[in-house]
């Protein structure tokens, strides 16, 4: 069975999701539950640190699509990092960095929001 | 005739196969000779098919069957999965922008665009009560 663990840590007022394993139709509710858990508290300067992500399909992307806009629309974001080359082609694929902040670390992604 | 090598798995439909469905595409795409990049692009196409026949064709019905067929032929691979249930019609697929798909918060249509951009050949056969997706990706 597909493997799927996030560890949440704080900086500042950015919520940083650490991923692991494989994000797939299996996984994809667990992120879900925890990106709603974090909106409901209004939690929404997200980065999330993907390199621990060893696969994603598309029941993983559709996870950022469907929360994006409600985080954004309380001046929130989600930005991602870290991902390993395969992971980041199934992102690229599908045009997702037009839309979203995918940057190589997460140095970055936390000065994306300052 | 090129000789050809077959390999099945059966399984029921539901999403805690799907790392097993995986883990039978890339060992044998493995050792039809192919490289990583293109293991790791045939497994998603086939997991995302089947993740398809799981939410679309079985509507999350546990304990349907899905048949996974792997042929290597000359320097191709065949995949050919098998199910019964609803009929996918690909006349009635249009292919997503992520801009809609974001303001209208839908997130389905995305797995068959894969399969479309990473597959060499893609073709659905519906006879009688059995759906097949016959995909090929060259070595």
């Amino acid at each position: 069975m597909s493997k799927f663990e996030i560890r949440k840590r704080t900086q500042s007022e950015v919520t940083i999701l650490d991923i692991y394993g494989e994000l797939d139709a299996h996984t994809a509710p667990i992120l879900e539950n925890e990106l709603k858990q974090l909106i409901e508290k209004k939690y929404v300067h997200i980065v999330v640190n993907g390199s621990g992500l060893e696969y994603i399909s598309s029941a993983g992307l559709g996870v950022f699509m469907a929360y994006i806009e409600d985080i954004r629309s309380q001046n929130g974001d989600i930005k991602i990092a870290n991902l390993k080359p395969k992971v980041f082609n199934v992102f690229d694929l599908l045009g997702f960095p037009t839309l979203y902040d995918i940057v190589d670390n997460e140095e970055e992604a936390l000065t994306r929001f300052k | 005739m090129p000789s050809i090598k077959e390999h099945t798995l059966r399984i029921s439909a539901s999403t805690e196969e799907l790392e097993k469905i995986r883990r039978f595409v890339a060992d044998h795409a493995r050792k039809f000779g192919f490289g990583e990049a293109d293991i790791s692009d045939i497994t998603l196409c086939v997991d995302e098919a089947c993740t398809n026949i799981i939410k679309h064709a079985y509507q999350w019905k546990k304990g349907k069957p899905i048949h996974i067929q792997l042929a290597m032929k000359g320097n191709e691979m065949l995949v050919t999965i098998i199910d019964e249930g609803k009929p996918f019609d690909p006349d009635s697929y249009q292919v997503p922008t992520l801009e809609e798909q974001l303001s209208r918060k839908n997130r389905s249509g995305y797995g068959i665009l894969l399969i479309r951009k990473l597959m060499d050949h893609v073709e659905y056969l519906n006879r009688k009560s059995r759906n097949e997706i016959r995909m090929t990706k060259k070595r």
